[in-house]
């Protein structure tokens, strides 16, 4: 008997938690009212037999329970029965699938009218790519990648005005169908924002696609649906939907593949003459003053260094409250007029000697450590040499009394969470990883047992990049 | 214990079948360990597959753990939370479902309600056991290596799989490849058995219709299992190829987090189609043995005929021959041609009318029916509420364009959780309190046995429930935590750590089936040879349990169908399958029904 | 798609599955209760359960090599990096030998069938020296290839070729266990009717076994 009761009031508040529970889909942004639509069919039909056959099942349980003094009743078959029971069936499948047909025919089948935007995937990482004035995308091929041209783009005229966007934040025209066309450098990845509904897989070594039409201004996020590694969980992008014209004075703002391949590279020696502010605190050789809280940068990559400036000095890094050292680099970082100087300084603070450190800490456990950092291996290199292609900064070499504050900063939400540092966000993301200060300390204290460059090699690979 | 020596008896009837020379050892080793009896390597098979589903158990609640509780557990990193992710999948799909349903009901069930004495082939049967043995240590075995398990998720999916950014692709997946290798050869080997004793080794008189359904349902998935492994078994060797020798089946050109990786022209998708050729029928691999199972359990506690056997049977036989033309359903938002979409989302839904039909056939059976509702029976109405609930989620997937918003969300992971994790595991429980009278002659505690139900009942409601509607909510699966994920409601956090709680006393309800399981091995009521009444022919044996060679003197000769309860005009309640018509007792003046 | 050829040996294989089932399941009314007459055997007397096991395990080897030229077929569809290979001659020699061996066990089978030692002994030891011939063939093949310049890992359809003559001769390997058992309980002194059932399976799967050569070798030459 309970378990008749048990089955009636599961399948009704199956049925009531549908109706009252908070959580059901994000509110819709796109054309895809079609696919919700057949969601609702779905539910409905779905709904319903749940609720019959198991309303029937309890019905059965209770009026057919054991009785000593009753037989069952013995029929082998029963074909009109069964006939109807197939014939019903069939027309409540049709029933779903024929709607279902009709909206994945427009699915697969973007209109003429939709405007194109590439998505590369990577791990973990979006780029997107528009194809330009003349509407074509050049080709490109994953062979040809490499730090100078990380969409692998081929030597190919149409591909020179094509609008290259490396930050994994992208805009779109409100009530534009646009069509996605998915590329991948790496692994398989899926594009996917909640409130678009449309998705779809990210494959090397082929393109795919899906189309939609954003319908409503605002902000959404990108998450990534197919398991592409460590970091799947925060490979993270925005798509913001706005005006045809605030979209136009966006995208003339990005720069094309050709004006990227035309940019000066950072000239240490103009570098040099910036580098006299910094070196006040930082020391003449970058080696950093932890009296002063200022970090070592000898032995940074410019890239990485670039980009900090650039946060720095745009108010995405250095502007929360509990920043305080941040607080003192902003003015500094805002000295720099404008991309040629940072790059400029960059270049040049990759020229200085990198001189090995002494580990200035000792709370923590590199051997407890070494088990954390196989997280941030994946990122920062097993030997913490750094990454570019995974955006993944030095860390061996640098103090470990600042990588300690940084991560600090990141579990807590100080430095990474403006949404104009997509790659802290990602830190904030995967700090998550260090559960308490104590694993902060064991991390840090590994990563000080990783192999420092000596001060003469870094010397001649500062040379070879000057040349 | 002396053996029995029915093999040198002559059985009826004389010269219709080939006698089996049995092999029977003297010694301990030979009878438990090396032991060429189906009902031991059963055992066998059974207690190596519960063993290794306890380390997946205990992996899935370390993911609960880490889902409902982000950020407390330091021993959880995003690596090893995806080595918990793919290996939990693994265990449960092939190393703990597939095993326990084939390797050890098949082996316990095939000869013995068939009518045979073994299986067909008892020396290939040990190896088989002894194969599963190794693939399961091998698999244990990539825990320990450098860099651990294997974490590219069950499916194995090529690039990732093999290129930097995934755990364990160094040892774990090569252990992962050899373990499946292993596993396959050695399912090989056990399923021909068992195909070839149901096809082969009947008794007199059991006709193919006269099979019980879990014959039919183990033999099925038996026969499509032969045929989609060796799609694994394909897949797999050549991504060990692309691995190990440079090739590049389905490496494309590719970078390995910033280098070029020298793959050139391979196809992940080419991998996909494989792997779910074989990944699709896995499903209903499963699946089916649990149709079958629950059938004849629902039927023996109703006192009932089954409702349309023909119907079932050819409703098994359809869907297994039809879940070879649908796997592509898996792979709606892969990026392959999305014209096949078309297809593959009409064979999927048509699947559903013979699923429909057979649970149409298990309400209908209750019906009318005089329903004693112990343990076996509550864990078969258990698995109908909850394979109801999944196979109509299983709707939403199939048609593709519903599938869209739906794939690789939380309804996913609640959708398959229901259907084919939970269901059959009820099936199993359910079917373990069924038979263990039978394999140990001693009845399970009821009173434990509904504690068991009920927790494990509406525990793992509580967990997969709510699943589908953090997938309409548009939560990804496999993700190590979602905290700054902006559209997921905070509540949703809520109803995590609810989830994990209810998996977590879900888990430690099990330690009460597993004292239950030992304590009635030594106190348990006795249970005489047939404590169910039931028709089919391993509980019409001499001995309780059966020893080797199953029969008596003489194999039973089979007169009827499985299902002939509470039949008009008899005065016994139930007719065992090898009861001669002549037996039957007249109840009154009432004829016998014929339609 | 190439995923066809596959499924038609699944259609074919399980249309007659179905059909057999069918003739057993039509107008039966499994219900009625009815004492089993002689009539009752199940199998015909012809399917032994070693026969009807290695035809359930010939199945098995089919869906394997079923699917990987599935694979093959799909993946020179898919690709634009396919460079045929051109066959070595030596191929044709192989094929010639393992087709001489597959009648060499034909005649051995007969031989055993009709008690006739040495002529089972002369079948069995022409019919295992062919098929060693053959596999030495293929990796005297391989050689050729590599020495060539055509490695596995230079082109798909070499790593293909490479990977069905690999596949197809691991399995005249293990016939060649279940041979050489053959042969060893042919020296221990057991008379050909005691071997005859294993010669006849080894004799049933070369031929199996030279039909999936026959296929993979017009495959390879067309492609």
């Amino acid at each position: 008997m309970a378990i008749a009761i048990a089955v009636i009031v599961l399948a009704v508040g199956s049925v009531l938690f549908f109706f009252f529970s908070p959580w059901y889909l994000t509110p819709l942004a796109s054309n895809w009212g079609a696919i919700d639509d057949t969601i609702q069919i779905t539910l409905w039909v779905t709904g319903t037999v749940f609720l019959a056959v198991n309303l029937f099942l309890a019905y059965v349980i209770v009026r057919y329970r054991f009785n000593q003094r009753r037989r069952s009743q013995y029929d082998p078959e029963n074909k009109s029965l069964e006939v109807w029971l197939t014939g019903i069936t069939t027309l409540g499948i049709a029933g779903l699938l024929a709607p279902g047909l009709v909206v994945w025919a427009s699915f697969v089948t973007p209109p003429e009218d939709a405007h194109e935007v590439e998505v590369v995937g990577q791990q973990w990482h979006w780029s997107f790519r528009f194809p330009g004035e003349d509407g074509r995308f050049g080709s490109a091929h994953n062979r040809f990648i490499d730090e100078h041209n990380p969409f692998g783009l081929i030597d190919d005229p149409a591909g020179q005005d094509d609008i290259l966007i490396t930050a994994p934040h992208l805009l779109l025209p409100v009530d534009r169908p646009v069509k996605m066309v998915l590329r991948s450098k790496d692994v398989l990845h899926n594009v996917k924002v909640a409130n678009f509904r449309a998705k779809m897989d990210m494959v090397p070594g082929q393109t795919s696609y899906f189309w939609f039409t954003p319908t409503e201004l605002g902000e959404y996020e990108i998450v990534c649906a197919q398991l592409c590694g460590i970091a799947h969980f925060a490979m993270r992008g925005r798509i913001e939907v706005v005006e045809q014209e605030t979209f136009d004075a966006w995208l003339a703002e990005r720069p094309t593949h050709a004006e990227l391949a035309d940019r000066a590279p950072g000239d240490p020696e103009a570098g040099e003459a910036r580098y006299a502010s910094c070196a006040a605190c930082h020391g003449a050789e970058g080696q950093g003053n932890q009296v002063l809280n200022a970090p070592k940068l000898a032995g940074l990559d410019a890239w990485y260094l670039e980009r900090q400036l650039e946060l720095f000095r745009s108010g995405a890094r250095g502007t929360h409250e509990d920043d305080s050292y941040g607080q003192q680099m902003r003015p500094f970082a805002s000295m720099l007029p404008d991309r040629q100087a940072i790059a400029d300084v960059a270049a040049y603070i990759e020229t200085l000697p990198d001189q090995p450190l002494q580990a200035s800490l000792d709370a923590g456990d590199p051997e407890r450590g070494a088990r954390r950092y196989r997280t941030c291996a994946n990122c920062h290199g097993q030997q913490g040499q750094g990454i570019r292609a995974t955006n993944g900064p030095r860390l061996a070499g640098m103090p470990d009394w600042y990588l300690e504050r940084q991560l600090q900063n990141f579990r807590q939400g100080i430095r990474g969470r403006h949404r104009e540092d997509p790659y802290g966000n990602q830190m904030i993301e995967m700090a998550q990883v260090l559960v308490d200060e104590q694993a902060v300390s064991d991390v840090v204290a590994y990563i000080m047992t990783l192999p420092q460059p000596s001060g003469e090699v870094a010397a001649v690979t500062s040379a070879a990049r000057e040349e | 214990m002396a053996d029995h020596g029915q093999h040198s008896v002559p059985h009826a009837p004389a010269g219709e079948f080939d006698d089996m020379e049995l092999v029977h050892p003297k010694t301990f080793i030979g009878k438990y360990i090396w032991s060429q009896d189906a009902k031991v390597i059963a055992i066998q098979y059974g207690v190596t597959a519960i063993a290794i589903g306890l380390v997946a158990l205990v992996l899935s609640i370390l993911m609960r753990l880490q889902l409902g509780f982000p950020n407390t557990f330091s021993l959880i990193d995003p690596s090893s939370y995806l080595q918990y992710v793919t290996m939990h999948g693994m265990i449960m799909v092939v190393y703990l479902l597939t095993a326990l349903f084939l390797g050890a009901f098949g082996n316990y069930l095939i000869p013995l309600m068939c009518g045979a004495r073994d299986m067909a082939f008892p020396y290939l049967n040990m190896l088989s056991y002894w194969f599963y043995l190794a693939a399961v240590l091998i698999l244990m075995a990539s825990f320990f290596v450098p860099g651990g398990a294997t974490g590219a998720g069950w499916t194995l999916y090529p690039p990732q799989a093999i290129s930097p950014g995934t755990p364990g692709i160094d040892g774990g997946i090569l252990l992962m490849f050899a373990s499946l290798s292993v596993f396959i050869a050695g399912f090989t080997m056990g399923g021909l058995n068992y195909v070839v004793t149901v096809l082969q080794a009947r008794t007199r008189g059991m006709t193919l219709m006269r099979l019980p359904l879990t014959i039919w349902g183990i033999f099925m998935a038996t026969v499509m299992a032969l045929l989609a492994f060796p799609a694994l078994l394909v897949a797999i060797l050549m991504m060990l190829c692309d691995m190990l020798l440079g090739t590049s089946f389905f490496m494309p050109e590719m970078l390995n987090l910033g280098e070029q990786s020298g793959h050139e022209g391979g196809s992940p998708l080419l991998y996909q189609h494989l792997f779910w050729f074989f990944g699709h029928p896995e499903v209903y691999i499963v699946a089916l043995p649990a149709f079958g199972i629950v059938s004849d359990i629902l039927a023996t506690h109703a006192r009932k005929n089954i409702f349309g056997y023909r119907m079932m049977v050819w409703a098994i036989i359809i869907i297994g021959v039809l879940s070879f033309v649908v796997w592509a359903h898996h792979m709606f938002v892969s990026g392959m041609n999305p014209y096949f979409g078309f297809l593959f989302a009409t064979t999927t839904l048509i699947i559903a009318v013979p699923t429909a039909i057979k649970v149409y056939n298990w309400v209908l059976t209750l019906w009318r029916g005089n329903i004693r509702l112990t343990v076996p029976m509550l864990f078969a109405i258990g698995f109908i509420f909850t394979f109801v609930n999944g196979g109509l989620s299983g709707l939403f997937l199939g048609n593709v364009t519903v599938d869209v918003p739906l794939a690789d969300t939380y309804f996913v992971v609640g959708h398959f959780h229901m259907v084919m994790a939970v269901a059959p595991v009820l099936v199993v429980f359910g079917a373990i309190y069924h038979w263990y009278p039978k394999i140990t002659g001693r009845m399970m505690d009821d009173t434990l046995g509904k504690v068991h139900f009920w927790v494990t009942f509406l525990g793992t409601y509580a967990i997969f429930y709510p699943m589908h509607f953090m997938g309409f909510a548009g939560v990804p699966r496999r993700y190590y935590g979602y905290g700054e994920t902006g559209y997921i409601a905070d509540s949703m956090q809520t109803l995590n750590a609810f989830m994990s709680v209810a998996a977590i006393i879900v888990a430690l309800v099990q330690l009460v089936f597993f004292y239950n399981l030992v304590r009635s091995y030594f106190h348990g009521r006795e249970a005489g040879p047939n404590p169910w009444q039931a028709t089919t022919l391993e509980w019409q044996t001499e001995h309780t349990p059966p020893r080797h060679g199953n029969f008596g003197a003489q194999l039973p000769v089979v007169y009827r169908w499985a299902y002939d309860y509470s039949v008009p005009g008899a005065k016994q309640d139930f007719l065992p399958q090898n009861m001669p018509p002549e037996a039957v007792e007249a109840d009154d003046a009432a004829p016998r029904r014929s339609s | 798609m190439s995923m066809t050829v596959s499924l038609v040996f699944l259609a074919v294989l399980m249309a007659a599955f179905g059909g057999w089932l069918f003739s057993h399941s039509i107008n039966v009314r499994p219900w009625e209760a009815q004492a089993a007459g002689v009539e009752s055997r199940q199998m015909p007397r012809a399917a032994t359960a070693p026969r009807v096991g290695l035809a359930v395990f010939l199945a098995v080897v089919t869906s394997l090599f079923a699917l990987t030229i599935s694979a093959y077929l799909m993946r020179q569809e898919m690709a634009h990096d396919w460079r045929p290979l051109a066959v070595p001659g030596l191929l044709w020699w192989n094929s010639a030998c393992l087709v001489l061996g597959s009648v060499a066990l034909q005649l051995a089978w007969r031989a055993a069938r009709h008690e006739q030692p040495a002529r089972l002994l002369r079948g069995l030891l022409a019919g295992g020296g062919l098929t060693i011939a053959f596999i030495l063939g293929q990796a005297l093949a391989w050689w050729q290839l590599q020495a060539a310049g055509h490695y596995l890992a230079a082109n798909p359809a070499n790593a293909f070729f490479f990977l069905l003559t690999a596949l197809h001769a691991v399995h005249l390997l293990g016939g060649l266990f279940v041979w050489s058992r053959c042969l060893f309980r042919l020296q221990q002194g057991a008379t050909p009717g005691a071997i005859r059932q294993s010669v006849e399976l080894c004799a049933l799967y070369w031929h199996f076994l030279l039909v999936v050569w026959g296929i993979l070798f017009v495959l390879l030459l067309r492609t």
